[in-house]
């Protein structure tokens, strides 16, 4: 069944709080490859059927208006999975 | 007749029974409402009140803020009713872009709960016309999901027009940018804050004072203010 893939992030200027207390247990660890690490959320959204162009623009409505909130997140991906 | 100020509860509500006995100590009736009507019972002003609706899932007060009482909610701030949203009520109004900004994971990542001094940076709104202004207060505060945010020169908006309507002294808890602990909207009828007053209104549960343990009434002018203004208007 097809899924529409949401990917929301929390907005690059703002804090994550989340991202930044993973990224000192890396940095306690010794893991000192990666400079820093943000966790945002992805949504799997099920379609009994095909994805129409109305589907889709549903999905980029909730994406906006419900997924994400656009004071602190950002949509950075919609994409259909087979 | 008394003012009548309802209390909403959400699935995962705390604090809407210690929001109804602080409302009935200030003097006014105390009105229980559920999130799935559409029905306000004629109430004379609202609150949205603290705890963890829908287990803070997807975002703290996203999935309430769609509940379908809300919608009765918005029309009832647009045409002036006092609102007060505390701690997840505050969430809630910030989601249903009452207020604006957002409010996010605090800063340290772990759940506060302190009682925190607090200034009242504007005392001409609905919940806050019974603090004299630049009043300090202690009001207890408990959250996961305490920091706010916003873009900067909505922080310079919001400062220019008084809209921050507490602001966190001592110590900033949660991270919030410009300490901001509380705003109101432009009418000054919607009012949100992080700390809980209704858990200051009774002699032996409120927070410590240096007076006594527990003692703490601080949070009663926020109801008493709030029964003015609904008296008030209908005079």
């Amino acid at each position: 069944m097809p899924t529409i893939v949401v990917d929301v992030m929390p907005k690059a200027e703002l804090l994550d709080p989340q991202g930044k207390a993973v990224s000192g247990a890396l940095a306690r660890l010794g893991v000192s490859d990666f400079s820093s690490v943000r966790i945002g959320k992805r949504f799997e959204l099920t379609v009994e059927g095909e994805v129409g162009e109305d589907v889709l623009a549903k999905a980029r409505e909730i994406a906006d208006e419900i997924l994400s909130n656009s004071v602190i997140e950002d949509v950075v991906g919609i994409e259909v999975v087979e | 007749m008394s003012a009548r100020i309802g209390v909403i509860t959400f699935p995962g509500s705390l604090d809407d029974r210690d929001a109804q006995r602080a409302i009935r100590i200030a003097g006014a009736e105390p009105v229980a409402l559920w999130h799935g009507s559409h029905d306000l019972e004629g109430v004379d002003a609202l609150v949205l009140p603290g705890g963890f609706s829908y287990g803070d899932y997807l975002r703290a007060g996203a999935i309430a803020a769609l509940a379908p009482i809300m919608a009765e909610v918005k029309d009832a701030a647009a045409k002036g009713m006092p609102i007060l949203g505390i701690c997840n009520g505050f969430q809630m109004l910030v989601e249903a872009q009452l207020l604006p900004g957002g409010l996010i994971r605090n800063a340290h990542q772990q759940f506060v709960r302190r009682d925190q001094r607090l200034r009242v940076e504007n005392n001409d709104t609905a919940w806050t016309s019974d603090f004299a202004s630049g009043q300090e207060i202690v009001i207890p505060l408990k959250n996961a999901d305490g920091g706010y945010i916003a873009a900067e020169s909505e922080l310079d908006r919001l400062e220019g027009e008084g809209l921050v309507a507490f602001r966190y002294l001592g110590v900033n808890p949660n991270g919030s940018l410009r300490d901001i602990a509380g705003l109101a909207n432009e009418r000054g009828n919607v009012v949100g804050l992080m700390p809980h007053p209704e858990h200051a209104v009774e002699e032996g549960f409120g927070p410590n004072t240096p007076a006594a343990m527990r003692s703490g009434l601080d949070g009663v002018p926020f109801f008493t203010s709030a029964i003015a203004a609904v008296v008030g208007a209908a005079a």
